[in-house]
């Protein structure tokens, strides 16, 4: 649990981290909380040979609304979040899966930026930045993209990320007023990552499911967004055939891997259970 | 007297003795950072030392090539089996009479073993080194399951066993067969199960788990070419048994070996046995001359020092219609890993798993335990228990469940019509200890009463009937835990660990101003000794506790002691502490009466010094004696004050207790909610009621976690897949149980001051409560026993195997 030497970068703005990272190539690896990246240094998993420490830019930490949407600052870490009354009035569902990551030491160093960049499937914003619909600005030597969420995962690991790159900020649409939203996680304890885990952002209209998106967390290679389960829930009111018709298309989706949260099977069955309860449970609170 | 004069009651509470709540003294210094644990030694020169470990779990190595690592900057040199060969020291042995590789010598047998050892002139540089030592395996057919380790064409996995038809223990059946240990009046026994009107049998395993302390093993090793002298400072929990055994192995003389555990960081059992990377800090050292320090990081703690448990026990009870037992078998197979290291007194390979008869009469009991070799770690330690007991007691505890349920009878009923009665005592088990004290009756009623247990029996029916109903997914169960231990080891016509008796041992010196220093053979990891040993000292001679400092684990100036583990603390230490204490008295009482000028027999205890029976106003403090033992003894008397006890104790200690856990589970998802936790132990006489509960709500999260989910898992291809706390079970203050703790008092006849011994006592009670709550919750679907652990998935699939869940 020592990790092999590397030289540490502190650059003082997106431009210098950018040129960095691309002049140093491969072996250089931004650095944001590290709660991902140094455990995986110390066991010698991942061993680069530079930091890029983004902590020294000014510009990349800080919550701001910009029109329909929140938009969120790569550095901000998930204290940040759990102490933002604009995150908790508009997108409280954010604030319910901060809080179930890890735990507070954990969440003063963590950041969303680090979070969503890690590409692992054991993340919990990944799957919820789908189901709400939001995108990563992305800043290179060539400028400046805007990839959805729904289109940065490509495998374990693997993002949209093109070498040089860094995730400077999401952007969040706020959900309508009235939304109802759920954010199911079933861990072994604290600062486990999820067992299975659903998010459901929804809208109803005269006791009926009007809209619905649900992403899921830790059941596949990457985080998923439920589709076809959510489509099933429209112009329903919950019953119980429409939940169990819900779950099972979640399921059918799923890949979890066996590990010690338990076999494969019974991942995708609390995945289903998490969707359920996470439907449920938004619907009972959406206004 | 005028009213300034403190009354009885104020003069006994100033002394913070025995049955006081005082707060721990050595939580000034660890809750501020101020402890000073191993890795805070830091000496002129250190260098650092790491191993290279195997990736396999059972291959040949061909080749060590360490000539890259030599080149890593720091990197001072590589040490190999063949290097320790030269010192004799290739192999060490272990305290289970077998003999262990320090490093890899031909082969590994285990994943993570150790293969060589890197000394650099920092942590870093060491790890950068073993990155770049190439090792060349040639991996063999690993052997995981212990059940098929005895088939005739089971890989051989010890060859330096061949042709050894007989190990430390006895004869040998098979190449991966350790020992036979047998106990018991088999011919009865079988006699009393054909007889048998209902008999019971099952496999219940205690799965492999860990002691794992937050503190990991470590050591600084220090020698001294111009003295000739190493100093080693070390995690032991022995201090005293480490330097013989070094002295023994390395060939040094004894009083040239400093050995010093400084504070501790938790030990349950994990500090007990000798690793490798003592041996080769202290050959690094020898070798550089530079003082050398190794600290295992907490994945090699998991995976390669000292496991606990993984016993594999088919057990059966007759019995009679009415619930009466008539006889108890139990054999045992026992997985030992690659080496027997099991931390036990030599001539117990399976410890005292001989309790397993436990709280009950049983006329005759036959137990037969086979040790076995398999390709993982070594260890066998005593988890926060003593030797095996917590085996013994989850094995009948689980067993009593499976009677009452086939008999159709309530678990905490049929206890009752079981238990050994008070006036049986002492008692003398069919598996032979002779039982000092006990009131099961009263104890097992006073849960009883206390919980509302019959009022939770109607609940828990009520439930069922909800549950058949498919109003409720939710189902509760009751976990009746009934246990006995046995403690402090231990007598020297049943203990001895290589040879040295179980004694411990108490030095006290009092200083002229009525303050002391008292050093024990003992060694506290968190147990709390500093506070509590000094109360014991404060009611035995009077002087506040406050006044008497407590020193252990320095071997050049504390008495020679077998250390702290199996709760032998109290039981043995504890008893030469208050021997001590009496020879202090004994002499002040002289020094008293010559001052008073009375005869001695006119003088009587009183609380605090000497009074002169029916002239209250004679009185002379402890204190004031203190200081007329170095200026006025009487003629003829040695002056000082000053006392060594070496205490042998006559008999073991036997504490027990009554536990109920109340659990509901979800089927769906197999979460479980423990509802509510209730501990009563009797441990005889309290010394201090507040570490005795502290003590209690440890070691009942640690059975809570062992029950419930934590374990040493392997793969079938023997890989360890529980390498780290993301997987291996340490619950957080968020999934601990609430704990209610209460207690009886059953002094120990034998014991100077009736105590008993408690660290362990909810650990052992502890796991049968949690595991007896999650069956007794599943067994109105069909179910007689769901092995162990019980986390969320296995929860579920019980209930999907008993068909509750599609
Ligand atoms: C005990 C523990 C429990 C945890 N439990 C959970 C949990 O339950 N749920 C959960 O979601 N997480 C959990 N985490 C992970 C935690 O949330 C991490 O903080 C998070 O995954 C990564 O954020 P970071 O800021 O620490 O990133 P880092 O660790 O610094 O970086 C992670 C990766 O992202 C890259 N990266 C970081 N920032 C950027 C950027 N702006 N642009 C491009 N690449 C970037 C890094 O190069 C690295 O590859 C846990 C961590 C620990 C230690």
């Amino acid at each position: 649990m020592i990790p092999g030497s590397f030289s540490y970068h502190r650059p003082a703005s997106v431009a210098d981290a950018v040129k960095l990272l691309s002049d140093l190539g491969e072996d250089a690896r931004p650095l944001a909380g590290g709660h991902s990246l140094v455990p995986m240094m110390k066991l010698r998993l991942a061993s680069p040979a530079h930091l890029v420490d983004l902590h020294g830019i000014a510009g990349l930490k800080g919550i701001s609304r910009n029109g329909n949407n929140l938009v969120i600052g790569a550095m901000t870490t998930q204290h940040d979040l759990l102490a933002s009354e604009e995150v908790a009035k508009s997108i409280p569902i954010l604030r319910e899966a901060a809080l179930l990551i890890a735990d507070p030491q954990v969440r003063y160093r963590g950041t969303i930026g680090g979070n969503v960049a890690n590409g692992d499937p054991g993340n919990d914003m990944p799957a919820l930045m789908m189901a709400l619909g939001a995108s990563y600005r992305l800043e290179g030597t060539n400028g400046a993209r805007d990839v959805a969420a729904a289109d940065f995962y490509q495998g374990a690991y693997f993002t949209a990320l093109e070498p040089g790159e860094i995730l400077t900020s999401v952007s969040v649409p706020v959900p309508a007023a009235g939304h109802g939203y759920a954010y199911e996680k079933l861990k072994r304890k604290v600062g486990d990552y999820a067992t299975a885990a659903a998010a459901v952002v929804l809208t109803m209209a005269g006791g009926k499911v009007a809209t619905c998106s649900i992403g899921l967390t830790n059941v596949h290679e990457t985080p998923l967004l439920a589709a076809d389960a959510a489509k099933a829930v429209i112009g329903t009111s919950l019953d119980a055939a429409t939940l169990k018709k819900a779950a099972a298309a979640a399921e059918a989706i799923m890949a979890p891997a066996a590990d010690a949260r338990g076999p494969v099977e019974y991942r995708k069955h609390v995945g289903g259970i998490m969707v359920t309860r996470a439907l449920q449970r938004a619907a009972a609170n959406a206004k | 007297m005028n009213d300034m004069t403190p009354t009885r009651e104020q003069r006994t509470a100033a002394l913070e003795g025995m049955g006081c709540k005082r707060k721990r003294v050595e939580d000034i210094r660890f809750t501020q950072g101020k402890g000073n644990y191993v890795d805070d030694v830091k000496l002129p020169g250190m260098l650092h030392g790491d191993f290279v470990r195997s990736p396999h779990p059972h291959a040949r190595v061909k080749k060590i090539d360490d000539s890259e690592a030599l080149k890593v900057p720091g990197v001072l040199a590589v040490i190999t089996a063949e290097t320790l060969k030269t010192v004799n020291l290739a192999w060490m042995p272990t305290l289970a009479g077998d003999v262990q590789m320090v490093l890899a010598d031909g082969k590994v047998l285990f994943q993570n073993q150790e293969v060589a050892f890197v000394v650099a002139t920092d942590r870093y540089a060491a790890d950068d080194g073993i990155n770049k030592v190439v090792v060349e395996y040639e991996p063999l057919p690993p052997l995981v399951d212990p059940f098929k380790s005895m088939d005739a064409d089971a890989p051989v996995l010890r060859e330096d066993l061949a042709g050894k038809t007989s190990g430390a223990h006895g004869p040998r059946k098979h190449h991966n067969h350790i020992f036979e240990w047998t106990v018991g009046d088999k011919e009865l026994t079988d006699a009393a199960f054909k007889k048998a009107e209902v008999t019971i049998k099952e496999m219940i395993s205690y799965h492999r788990t860990h002691p794992s302390p937050l503190e990991t093993c470590q050591c600084v090793c220090s020698f001294d070419k111009i003295k000739g002298e190493l100093t080693i400072y070390g995690t032991f929990q022995a201090p005293h048994v480490i330097r013989t055994v070094v002295s023994l192995i390395a060939k040094l003389p004894e009083q040239k070996i400093h050995v010093i555990a400084p504070d501790i960081g938790g030990g349950f059992g994990n500090k007990v046995g000798a690793y490798p990377g003592y041996i080769c800090a202290a050959v690094a050292s020898i070798v550089t001359g530079k003082p050398v320090k190794w600290v295992e990081d907490r994945i090699e703690n998991l995976t390669a020092t000292s496991f606990a448990r993984d016993y594999h026990m088919t057990t059966e009870i007759a019995a009679t219609k009415d619930g009466k037992v008539t006889g108890l078998r139990v054999h045992v197979l026992a997985d030992h890993g690659a080496f027997d290291a099991c931390a036990d007194p030599s001539k117990w390979p399976a410890g005292f798993f001989n309790i397993v008869t436990g709280s009950y009469d049983f006329p005759t009991a036959h137990l037969a335990v086979d040790g076995v070799y398999t390709n993982k770690a070594p260890g066998g330690v005593a988890y926060r228990c003593s030797f095996r007991v917590t085996e013994a007691a989850y094995c009948i505890e689980r067993a009593m469940d499976i009677l009452a349920q086939k008999l159709n009878m309530d678990p905490a009923e049929l206890r009752l019509k079981n238990f050994i009665k008070p006036e049986q005592f002492p008692y003398h088990s069919a598996l032979g200890w002779e039982y000092d004290s006990g009131d099961y009756h009263t104890a097992m009623r006073k849960m009883m009463e206390t919980t509302g247990y019959a009022a939770l029996r109607k609940e828990q029916a009520e439930k069922r009937a909800a549950f058949a109903r498919g109003e409720t997914r939710e189902i509760m169960g009751l976990g009746v835990s009934f246990f006995t231990e046995i403690v402090g080891a231990g007598p020297s016509k049943n203990c001895d660990i290589l040879g040295i008796a179980m004694f411990d041992s108490c030095e006290i010196r009092m200083h002229p101003t009525g303050a002391g220093i008292a050093r024990m053979g003992t060694k506290s990891q968190g147990q709390g000794h500093e506070t509590t040993w000094a109360q014991i000292i404060a009611t035995e001679i009077g002087i506040p506790a406050d006044n008497i400092m407590v020193e252990e684990g320095n071997t050049d100036t504390a008495p020679y002691g077998l250390g702290t583990y199996g709760s032998r603390s109290t039981p043995v230490a504890g008893a030469a502490i208050a021997m001590a204490a009496r020879k202090i008295k004994a002499k002040a009482q002289m020094i008293a009466a010559y001052k008073l000028e009375v005869h001695e027999d006119d003088l009587e205890w009183d609380i605090d010094g000497f009074r002169v029976k029916g002239l209250p106003e004679k009185f002379m403090s402890m204190k004031d004696i203190c200081w007329a033992a170095y200026n006025s003894v009487p003629p003829g008397m040695e002056p000082g004050l000053e006392a060594v006890s070496y205490y042998d104790p006559p008999n073991m200690t036997y504490p027990f207790g009554a536990y109920l856990c109340v659990m509901d589970i979800d089927v769906d998802t197999g979460v479980y909610k423990v509802r509510r936790f209730y501990a009563l132990d009797d441990c005889g006489t309290r010394i201090n009621p507040m570490i005795i509960e502290g003590q209690v709500h440890g070691g009942l999260t640690e059975a809570f976690a062992i029950a419930m989910g934590q374990e040493i898992r392997y793969d079938e291809a023997g890989n360890v897949v529980t390498g780290s706390f993301m997987d291996f079970f340490m619950p957080t203050a968020v999934e601990t149980p609430h704990w209610e703790t209460d207690f009886t008092v059953t002094p120990s006849p034998h014991h100077p001051i009736g105590a008993k011994g408690v660290g362990e006592s909810p650990n052992v009670g502890g796991v049968p409560a949690f595991s007896n709550a999650v069956n007794d919750a599943f067994s109105f679907l069909g179910s007689t026993h769901i092995q162990m652990p019980h986390d969320y998935w296995r929860n579920w699939k019980a209930a999907k195997q008993l068909g509750a869940v599609a």
